[in-house]
């Protein structure tokens, strides 16, 4: 992790980011004009910025380790010793990120021509989502921290845009609105952060180029570098869903399905993984950071899978499930396993965008509905929706051989490894209520028989392959995805780690025996199939059997299907009471007294109510008089004092 | 030209104003072209004075030094520095524009409305320009006039009321500081037997720290009233509600912004003494200003009195900045005096589309807009989200500038300015929601017209200078440099020639920035 290798300067590396934002400029111009041209371009441009991602990562992988593609573009701003530039980097960890953004990115595109098809907004959708790619891309080739934070709040914005895409109804766009308020709050945090970090670096140096953080971080005081991450990672837990911020991802589901699974699963949501991997370097020089990183962290993964377990919406189900994926991610880079957490990151965006947009493709088949409860058996009515779904359902639940399996896997050994035995313990019960309620949501949805309502019942139909392309593309990098990063000693070995060798921070815990590493490896897959079990008996065995249990734990289950009820407490500790002091506050005092005072003293100056009338009729002149008389009493006054 | 080109500047709108008035009063359409014509001209030599404006140095330039009143050493004296050169054009920007959006809305009195809007155009240019104290309080006060007949001829139902509490509220501060500055000049006078109102002079002039924390009191008070500095800003929403749009567009886009000039180029360099005493009052209220504005904007019902309490948030924003008393956190809030003329004056450029169209601007007779007329609601998005200072657009270059300077002086005012960020995004996105989005559920929404072709012309160039500005600052910035390191400066001699108790009692509260 020392200081970059190889600087390359690499001209094209702006074509990345411009191909996105030249398509929401063509979209959002033309419009209506376009028409049916739109489903083309908006795919089109991020694909060519796949294409640019993978000519800079050809370039990059041909240089050899160590080495960084950089282009610098202008100085963005710069006031006294300050200064912020439009730097693009391109190394590993962007590599990985720029080419996930787009990869999956275009594969959402070409799938939302399908979903969208019949939307006679389209247009502004898919601009909307090629600004979004565009901000996602300036994100996370940024090298500096500034850029980084446009990028951030560009992400931000178009999620705003797409949970409300529907504005029409008050839910959607207040859904929209609260995700932006939340994800303020954690910002404040990113910028307090970023604010510090700039006044520790000296008078001489006020840059947040990444390059230069790295070199000069070690000689940072480490009180100052604690705060400050900690300070960062409140803008993570924000962005990233994570206690205590986590609130507004259920609800930003009333987005576009296909919205749902690029940013609120695939990508955006990771930028705050990202953002600690990027800065690792820094993370590393904090151990308390890191271990509240850590904890938090599991923490969610646990919290969000028991709410996940009572939801009955199928996307909230997949949304709880996100948040606790995004948990383990952030656990993974607490305990000190960075490239861990990023390749958890990758397979994440791989099986859970899938996840998305199969249930999008049920959502479509089913005319809109959501509730599990009032599906069933459609895995003969849509078999490639169903066994996409189910690689997705196996990979997540970390089932042997998949991509998620050697992801999560390597994160709870490594947690294991580094000795943070608490966080393994919880993370493996949390996998284990994954794998439940994963398999929950798969047998209600795919087995037994059709619950829908009458109207639903007679056109659950196979999505058109615009959508199934997709589809199956992410099921064969759902499946196969893993094997990048095998255990250490299996095959070719992590190759994926060491590929973020140099630009993350390596793993430092102790090298794990083969028969503890085997061990840990049977826990895991244990308690998937454990998990598994329970929702074959619960769902399929004996399908009375979760009402009864729901009903004999009333108490339980009320709490877990009103998710602890967050929401309800911010509402009555904070929102509402905001609210009434505001308005008490704007009444007391603004209307009250200070108007009450003004006024009042302009009553007193006029001594006869002959004066007063005057300024009722607009006669300035006599007021400016007395004011004038009563000035020149205070320069008396005044003048006296400066005397004395 | 060059050599008078100030003058060009600062006087072309009042003979515009002049050869208005001969005008016949039933031409309407000749007098609004004629406005914008005049107002076109400003402009134009603003945009020369840019061009020929040396940007790498920090003094005053174009200087026109003549005699006035030579008994008592009043003169013309007019400059411009990076300081003021924006402001400038802020103003002779606006002007024409809100001349534009007249056209559809002043149908009463047409010839005397511009009259008395290139009038004060004249008084605002002069006042960013005057370097002669006695000057500047003659064009501080000639603002006044058209100002309170704008609101008190074109306004609302509650016009009166609104313009007199206006005028009151700002000749209580103006008589003070005519005042302070009669003092000013006669200590100096005393001190070099010599009398003179020039700034540039009398920024050297050797006052007590007594005197100074007086005087400064003096000035500050007219241009807090100004600015409008919590807590006197109750005048402002008044103003605003009751103005006609050109009105309130020129009021919160130019005349606020002289609060805050006031205080850099006077408060704070003439009496530096003072802010031992006088910084922790302005950043505490500041602060205050920033949560409070925020809050209250919140619960308004009506959408000119939530902009008008933003204005109170925002120029929070600018006086924690100027207050900071360092480099970068002047240079933002110079910034944010910019992007506040800009995406403030839109806001109300905005809220006037919607009214001329329902005569209505409570917030819950809307509803459910955006599919009525999309090209207004994407101006208005990108317009909010200027305002709630998103990266990318020019409000957060501003407010992160200011931010980065305030944390250098005090940390707590920093954390306490972020929480005012957190508090502008659910003001404006309730208030957008509230308006654009939903269902449309009141009928008289329904095929309410899109922008029309003058309103684009209208909006189209603030937009632009909204992502410009955001985009690439660094042409502005480059420009203000010297000239807020000359003002540094000053403040750094004054600071060693003070007493040595001050100066290390200054020291001290920088070191001990919690």
């Amino acid at each position: 992790m020392e200081g970059d290798g190889q600087i390359i300067p690499f001209e094209l590396l702006f074509l990345i980011p411009a191909f996105p934002l030249l398509g929401f400029v063509l979209v959002l111009g033309l419009r209506e004009r376009l028409g049916r041209a739109v489903s083309v371009i908006a795919p089109g441009v991020v694909g060519l910025a796949f294409l640019a991602a993978a000519a800079a990562f050809y370039r990059l992988v041909s240089a050899g380790p160590g080495a960084v593609l950089t282009q610098h573009l202008y100085t963005w701003i710069s006031a006294g010793d300050f200064s912020a530039n439009i730097t693009l980097r391109f190394d590993p960890l962007s590599a990985v990120m720029a080419l996930v953004v787009t990869g999956v990115g275009f594969l959402i595109h070409v799938y939302s021509a399908g979903y969208m098809g019949h939307d006679e907004c389209k247009p502004r959708y898919f601009a909307y989502l090629n600004l979004f790619t565009f901000a996602m891309l300036l994100l996370v080739l940024a090298d500096d921290l500034l850029l980084l934070f446009v990028g951030w709040e560009g992400v931000g914005l178009c999620s705003y845009l797409l949970i409300g895409f529907w504005f029409e109804k008050e839910e959607n766009a207040s859904a929209g609105k609260k995700a932006f308020i939340v994800n303020r709050v954690g910002d404040a945090g990113f910028v307090l952060g970023l604010l510090l970090l700039l006044w520790s670096l000296g008078a001489e140096r006020m840059s947040l180029g990444v390059g230069a953080l790295k070199e000069i971080a070690p000689s940072l005081d480490a009180g100052t570098v604690t705060v400050a991450t900690l300070l960062l990672f409140i803008g993570a837990t924000g962005k990233s869903a994570q206690l205590p911020l986590y609130v507004w991802l259920p609800d930003a589901m009333a987005g576009p399905t296909p919205v749902s699974a690029l940013i609120h699963a695939a990508t955006m949501v990771t930028a705050g993984i990202y953002m600690i991997a990027r800065l690792s370097f820094l993370f590393a020089l904090a151990p308390i950071t890191l271990a509240v990183v850590a904890w938090i962290g599991i923490s969610t993964a646990l919290f969000a899978a028991t709410i996940a377990v009572a939801q009955n919406d199928i996307k909230k189900v997949l949304a709880y499930s996100t948040i606790s994926q995004l948990g383990y991610m952030f656990a993974s880079l607490g305990v000190g396993a960075f490239s861990s957490g990023i390749f958890h990151l990758m397979t994440h965006a791989f099986f859970k965008a899938l996840l998305f947009l199969g249930a999008g493709s049920v959502i479509h088949a089913l005319g809109g509905e959501q509730d599990i409860r009032r599906m069933g058996g459609l895995r003969e009515y849509m078999p490639v929706t169903f066994w996409t779904f189910l690689i997705a359902t196996l990979a997540i639940s970390g089932m042997p051989l998949l991509s998620g399996f050697f992801s999560k896997d390597q994160i709870l050994e490594r947690a294991f490894a580094s000795g943070h035995i608490g966080i393994w313990a919880v993370g493996l019960a949390a996998a284990g209520l994954t794998a439940f309620y994963m398999f929950r949501l798969l047998f209600l949805t795919f087995f037994g028989e059709l619950r829908a309502a009458e109207q639903a019942r007679h056109h659950p139909h196979e999505s058109p392959p615009v959508m199934t392309v997709p589809l199956v593309a992410l099921g064969i990098l759902a499946a196969v995805g893993g094997y990048v990063g095998l255990p250490e000693g299996v095959g070719w070995g992590d190759k994926f780690g060491e590929f973020l060798h140099g630009v993350v921070g390596s793993f430092a815990g102790h090298h794990l025996a083969a028969g503890t590493q085997i061990l840990l490896t049977g826990c895991s897959i244990g308690v998937a199939l454990l998990g598994l079990v329970v929702a074959y008996f619960c769902y399929i065995v004996q399908p009375g059997l979760p009402a009864l249990v729901a009903y004999r734990l009333s108490g339980i289950y009320k709490v877990l299907a009103g998710k602890y009820f967050v929401d309800e407490a911010y509402d009555f500790l904070i929102v509402r009471p905001y609210f009434r002091l505001a308005n008490v506050a704007w009444r007391i005092f603004d209307v009250g007294i200070v108007d009450g005072a003004v006024n009042g003293a302009a009553t007193m100056v006029s001594v006869n109510s002959e004066l007063w009338r005057r300024l009722q009729t607009g006669r300035v002149q006599s007021y400016a008089f007395s004011f004038l008389g009563g000035a020149v009493v205070l320069l008396a006054a005044l003048y006296l004092a400066g005397r004395g | 030209m060059m050599e008078f080109v100030l003058s060009l500047v600062i006087f072309s709108p009042l003979l515009g104003a002049v050869v208005l008035l001969a005008v016949p009063g039933d031409n309407v359409a000749g007098i609004r072209r004629a406005a914008l014509a005049f107002s076109l001209l400003p402009f134009l030599f603003s945009l020369v004075l840019w061009s020929g404006f040396d940007a790498s140095r920090g003094d005053f330039q174009f200087v026109e030094n003549l005699p006035w009143l030579p008994r008592f050493g009043i003169r013309y004296i007019v400059g411009v520095d990076g300081i003021s050169l924006f402001l400038v054009l802020l103003t002779t920007f606006l002007t024409p524009l809100v001349v534009l959006s007249c056209w559809g809305d002043i149908e009463l009195r047409v010839k005397e409305f511009f009259f008395f809007l290139l009038m004060l155009e004249t008084g605002m240019l002069g006042a960013f320009l005057a370097l002669d104290l006695f000057l500047f309080y003659v064009f501080w006060e000639v603002m006044l006039v058209p100002m309170y007949f704008i609101i008190g001829v074109w306004g609302g139902p509650q016009r009166i009321y609104a313009a007199v509490k206006f005028v009151l509220y700002t000749m209580a501060g103006s008589l003070l500081m005519l005042v302070a500055i009669i003092y000013l000049a006669s200590v100096h006078a005393h001190a070099s037997g010599l009398w003179t109102f020039d700034l540039r002079e009398l920024y050297n002039s050797a006052l007590g720290a007594r005197e100074q924390l007086w005087l400064f009191t003096g000035f500050s008070l007219a241009f807090a009233i100004k600015v409008p500095l919590f807590p006197f800003h109750t005048w402002l929403p008044d103003a605003h509600v009751e103005a006609p749009t050109g009105g309130s567009v020129i009021l919160a886009g130019v005349l606020l912004k002289l609060g805050t000039y006031g205080f850099l180029r006077f408060a704070i360099p003439l009496f530096p003494a003072a802010l031992e005493v006088a910084s922790p009052v302005f950043v505490a209220l500041a602060l205050i200003g920033i949560i409070y504005g925020a809050a209250v904007a919140m619960v308004q019902p009506d959408l000119k009195k939530l902009v008008a309490y933003s204005s109170v948030s925002h120029l929070g924003f600018v006086m924690l900045g100027l207050f900071g008393l360092n480099q970068i956190g002047i240079e933002g809030a110079i910034y944010q005096m910019l992007n506040h003329g800009l995406s403030t004056g839109a806001l109300f450029l905005i809220v006037g589309v919607i009214y001329s169209r329902r005569h209505t601007r409570m917030i819950a007779d809307f509803g459910g807009l955006w599919r009525e007329v999309p090209i207004f609601a994407a101006i208005f998005m990108v317009v909010t989200l200027s305002s709630i200072g998103l990266p990318g657009l020019n409000g957060f270059v501003g407010e992160f500038l200011i931010l980065l300077g305030a944390f250098k002086s005090s940390r707590l005012a920093a954390v306490l300015a972020v929480s005012g960020i957190i508090l502008g995004a659910v003001y404006m996105l309730r208030m957008f929601q509230r308006v654009m989005f939903g269902p449309l559920t009141n009928p008289a929404n329904r095929g309410l017209g899109d922008l029309s072709v003058r309103e684009i012309l209208v909006l189209a160039p603030v937009v632009a200078m909204i992502v410009f500005m955001g985009v690439h600052p660094r042409p502005f910035l480059k420009v203000m440099e010297p000239a807020v390191s000359s003002t540094i400066e000053r403040l750094e001699v004054a600071r060693r020639r003070m007493e040595p108790r001050i100066a290390v009692a200054l020291e001290k509260r920088a070191e001990v920035a919690w």
